[in-house]
């Protein structure tokens, strides 16, 4: 029995040790803010939060995140008001908003390590998650907005 | 906003107004509503702004009736029905503020409700073509207008007042007289007993009141939730006793299941069944592909399950198929003559007697649509009912293939349309939709297929391949002819065997319709069979003519020593609506020439706009280049130039890019301004990356990795968007699609301009590290 806080709720697991985080965040506890995309880390639709470090949930398997506490997007903030959300909402950064959720945690992280990041790390920090509707240059206008007060 | 205006302008609308098609609406009475006009025959208001548009001949047309559309609750909420689908063009928030600033409402007070597929009641809902905006503004504003008038008649009513002394202001009607106001909540159960009024006689507003129309200051309905993961996409959709359904497809399109061993699978921890998916044979227009589904507790163990599995697979006919020997073919085919599309004055002469022929061929190969959100749908059969959840792009369409192929009746199926995660055309095919319900319906329980981004790339209906060969004649500095050979395996492929030529709906995106002034003009399609499904993608054809066109422009421009913006400009020649009657079927994007035709003056315009405001001609830093193009698709104009640096090792990067389009009439131009600083992403991972290859009939791509898209270290620095004005009564046009295809031709022309290397085969790939 794996044992794991989500958004600061107990919850076990005793199926399969190796199944992706993903899949158990999305499919067993039904939090499916938390998007698959690509399933190999390729995208960042599935970014959380594991402690308070950015990692991909379609490959970090529920046994990885045992005993640690995993933060995902509804988990963010009690009503959606973290600075970064705000910033989102503030520059009207989505399209069709799929991918919105993995890149606020990405930022989220980004942030929490480093509150004022250059243009050249925003980018850099950002890289992993992609946007097919092309929202970058709104995604770093959001983040660089976060980042000096929304 | 300049579209229709006060009553006076209105006069005579009557006469010109035509509401056909009257066995279809005698149908809707038998459905019980009675009171719906479905306009099957063309929208026209008031002779002075006569703009007509294709939108009654779409399949079910267009129904205005204010109460297929919109509710008023007791307390006041105005709940508003959107109809088309939302995969981020914003369209689920701005068809509904259109009925919205009609009626007057007040948009914090409105709800916006997404309609489930069925196109009897609410008419077309294909959510493509760039259509949304440019088919239902004139709808939305005369069911907003309805509503205004039939809470105004109750108003009156009350007041035992004329009905021209009360007016509709933010979400109460008032009557300025005894400065009496009431609610629309106050009157919501009055209003719903007036009679709908005739479209004819509607009162549309001024544009210069306007609220909401062409200001932008609206953000999507969706905002909120979509920033804490509240938004429910396709594969959001939790049923009780869901099964979770993963498939292994033939890997060859039009191949089929041989045998399968499930014994591994069946072992892995969480899987529940193995069985087999019925497939349709080649062409199988949007039927499911068929193969082994591997179904379980979880999407992972599905999965997981599915690695597990061995399966003998019968290729079938286009196991041969090979991505390097396709291509030779169709440049063979591209260099003899082939079907001729267009024909004006003698383009052999003409090329025989010019001083100089500038030939251009250009490759573009198949690429893949790779939404953020692969494919998936949920499907709850029971007995001859169906319920579908999917992110789906043409709900109507959805709701008769589930119904066909449940062979069940279309009124037992209710298709429920999630939020879309992108579709760029991908969604329009409900192939994954059919599989959930065929699934569902054998195994008794609620089941969710999900694609995984493998599934998505390498069974995609994918762009096609093509080869665009251009030869010009220039005589004294001047164009004097122009072949165009265009040569691609066609959509039409999908659903007929045997199909050649390109349709006409492919022909009509930028190689028949191409607007240069030019005495010699030969249009060709060579043939070509296609050996997997071809779809449509983001601006479908117009991306490669595109591309061969403003290329060659910019090669032209080369051989004569010319600026490249002065050479394009020179070549769309005089102000004019370009006369196309040499052309069979023009097609036009399904609308009618009279209202929307290719208008020269609009294509200049676009060109000199981003010319100034993007400062063709200034000075850039060495390694740098600008280039430009102009293309109109879906009946608008756009016009891009990009800058490009390109470094000593090859590798580019693009500082700024300035685009200009000019689509008309608008609803909301932030939304534009992010439709088109995405398509020049997405511009910008075709051309450096987009290319789907086979060998023996396999797609070779898979994931993200080796079918890589742009990412943000890699994203224009600077992206500016101008939108014009638009000019008095100019009918709106299409907004999603344009902006793609001027950029790839933009930035390759940039190239060139800071290295001197011409590119013609996308993508750009390591060319420029030779």
């Amino acid at each position: 029995m794996i044992k794991l806080k989500i958004n600061g709720q107990e919850q076990s697991w005793d199926g399969d040790p190796n199944l992706p985080l993903l899949w158990f965040l999305r499919d067993e506890v039904g939090l499916t803010g938390t998007k698959f995309g690509c399933g190999q880390a390729l995208c960042g639709a599935c970014t959380v939060m594991v402690d308070n470090d950015a990692v991909r949930a379609c490959i970090t398997s529920v046994s990885d995140v045992a005993d640690r506490q995993v933060t995902t997007i509804e988990g963010l903030h009690p009503t959606g008001d973290h600075p970064v959300q705000k910033a989102w909402r503030q520059v009207n950064v989505p399209q069709c908003g799929f991918c919105q959720a993995g890149q606020i945690m990405q930022a989220a992280a980004l942030l929490a390590s480093n509150a004022k990041p250059s243009h050249d790390q925003i980018r850099e920090a950002m890289a992993g998650n992609i946007c097919r509707c092309g929202c970058y240059q709104r995604i770093e206008n959001a983040v660089h907005l976060a980042s000096t007060g929304v | 906003m300049n579209i229709m205006t006060n009553s006076s302008k209105l006069r005579g609308f009557e006469r010109a107004v035509r509401v056909e098609n009257v066995s279809r609406r005698a149908i809707l009475k038998g459905l019980g509503l009675a009171g719906g006009f479905v306009l099957a025959a063309p929208i026209l208001s008031r002779p002075a702004f006569a703009y007509e548009t294709g939108a009654g001949k779409m399949p079910h047309g267009v129904v205005v009736d204010p109460r297929v559309f919109v509710a008023i609750a007791a307390d006041g909420t105005v709940t508003i029905l959107a109809h088309r689908a939302e995969m981020g063009t914003g369209v689920r928030t701005s068809l509904p503020l259109i009925v919205a600033e009609e009626m007057e409402a007040d948009w914090t007070r409105v709800h916006v409700q997404q309609a489930h597929g069925d196109e009897t009641k609410f008419g077309n809902q294909d959510t493509d073509g760039s259509r949304s905006t440019r088919h239902y503004l004139l709808p939305m504003r005369q069911i907003g207008a309805s509503a205004r008038t039939m809470l105004e008649q109750a108003a009156a009513k009350r007041w035992n007042v004329p009905v021209m002394e009360v007016k509709a202001v933010k979400h109460e009607v008032v009557h300025d007289a005894t400065g009496r106001r009431l609610g629309f909540g106050d009157l919501a159960a009055d209003a719903a007993k007036e009679s709908v009024p005739a479209v004819e006689g509607l009162k549309l507003k001024d544009p210069k009141d306007f609220r909401y129309l062409g200001k932008g200051e609206v953000s999507i309905v969706d905002l909120h939730d979509i920033t804490t993961g509240a938004a429910r996409y396709g594969g959001d959709v939790r049923l009780p006793g869901m099964k979770y359904a993963v498939i292994a497809r033939p890997p060859v399109t039009g191949g089929k299941l041989v045998s399968f061993d499930a014994a591994a699978a069946q072992k892995v921890s969480g899987v529940e069944k193995v069985m087999e998916v019925k497939g349709w044979p080649w062409p199988s227009k949007f039927q499911p592909l068929g193969g082994v589904a591997v179904i379980a507790r979880n999407t992972g163990a599905a999965i997981k399950g599915r690695d597990a599995l061995k399966i003998v697979w019968d290729d079938g006919a286009n196991a041969k198929y090979e991505s390097v020997a396709y291509r030779a073919e169709l440049e063979a085919a591209a260099r003899a003559p082939g079907l001729v599309v267009r024909k004006e004055g003698d383009v052999d002469g003409a090329l025989k007697s010019a001083d100089k022929v500038v030939v251009g061929e250009y490759y573009l190969p198949h690429f893949a649509h790779v939404s953020m959100e692969p494919p998936v749908a949920v499907a709850d059969v029971k007995g001859d009912k169906a319920e579908i959840w999917a992110p789906v792009q043409s709900p109507g369409g959805t709701r008769e293939d589930v119904a066909k192929t449940l062979e069940i009746p279309i009124e037992n199926v209710t298709v429920n349309v999630t939020l879309l995660g992108g579709g760029f055309g991908r969604k329009s095919k409900c192939d994954f939709a059919l599989e959930a319900a065929l699934l569902s319906k054998e195994l008794g329980a609620p089941v969710k297929v999900q694609w995984t981004r493998e599934d998505d790339i390498q069974h995609d209906f994918l762009h096609t391949v093509s080869v665009e060969r251009i030869e010009a004649g220039l005589k004294d500095g001047k164009v004097i002819a122009w072949r165009h050979r265009s040569v691609a395996p066609s959509i039409a492929s999908t659903f007929a065997a045997g199909t050649v030529h390109q349709a006409p709906f492919e022909l009509g995106m930028g190689l028949i319709d191409v607007p240069f002034e030019i005495a010699n003009i030969q249009c060709e399609n060579p043939e070509a069979a296609a050996h997997t499904r071809i779809g449509w993608f983001r601006s479908v054809s117009n991306i490669p003519r595109a591309f061969a066109i403003q290329s060659m422009v910019a090669e032209i421009a080369q051989a004569a020593g010319r600026d490249p913006k002065d050479m394009l400009l020179e070549m769309i020649g005089s102000p004019r609506h370009v006369d196309l009657s040499s052309v069979k079927d023009l097609w036009n994007y399904g609308e009618p020439y009279s209202s929307y035709p290719i208008d020269t003056a609009r294509l200049r315009k676009v060109v000199e706009l981003v010319a100034d405001k993007g400062g063709w001609g200034r000075s850039v830093p060495k390694g740098h280049g600008l280039g430009i193009a102009v293309h109109r698709s879906f009946v608008s104009y756009i016009a891009t130039i990009v800058e490009v640096a390109v470094d000593e090792k090859g590798k580019l990067t693009v500082p700024r890019v300035d685009t200009a389009i000019d689509c008309g009439t608008y609803v909301n131009p932030e939304r534009i301004s992010s439709q088109i600083e995405g398509a020049a992403i997405m511009g910008l991972s075709l051309a450096k990356y987009g290319e789907v290859t086979f060998k023996d009939g396999r797609v070779q791509q898979k994931n993200y990795d080796d079918f890589p898209v742009v990412r943000m270290d890699e994203s224009p620095l600077i992206t500016n968007v101008y939108i014009v004005p638009p000019a008095a009564d100019t009918p709106p046009s299409g907004v999603g699609e344009p902006g793609v295809p001027p950029f790839a031709p933009a930035l390759i022309n940039a190239i060139f301009a800071a290295t001197g290397k011409r590119i013609r085969a996308l993508p750009i790939g390591k060319q420029l590290e030779a």
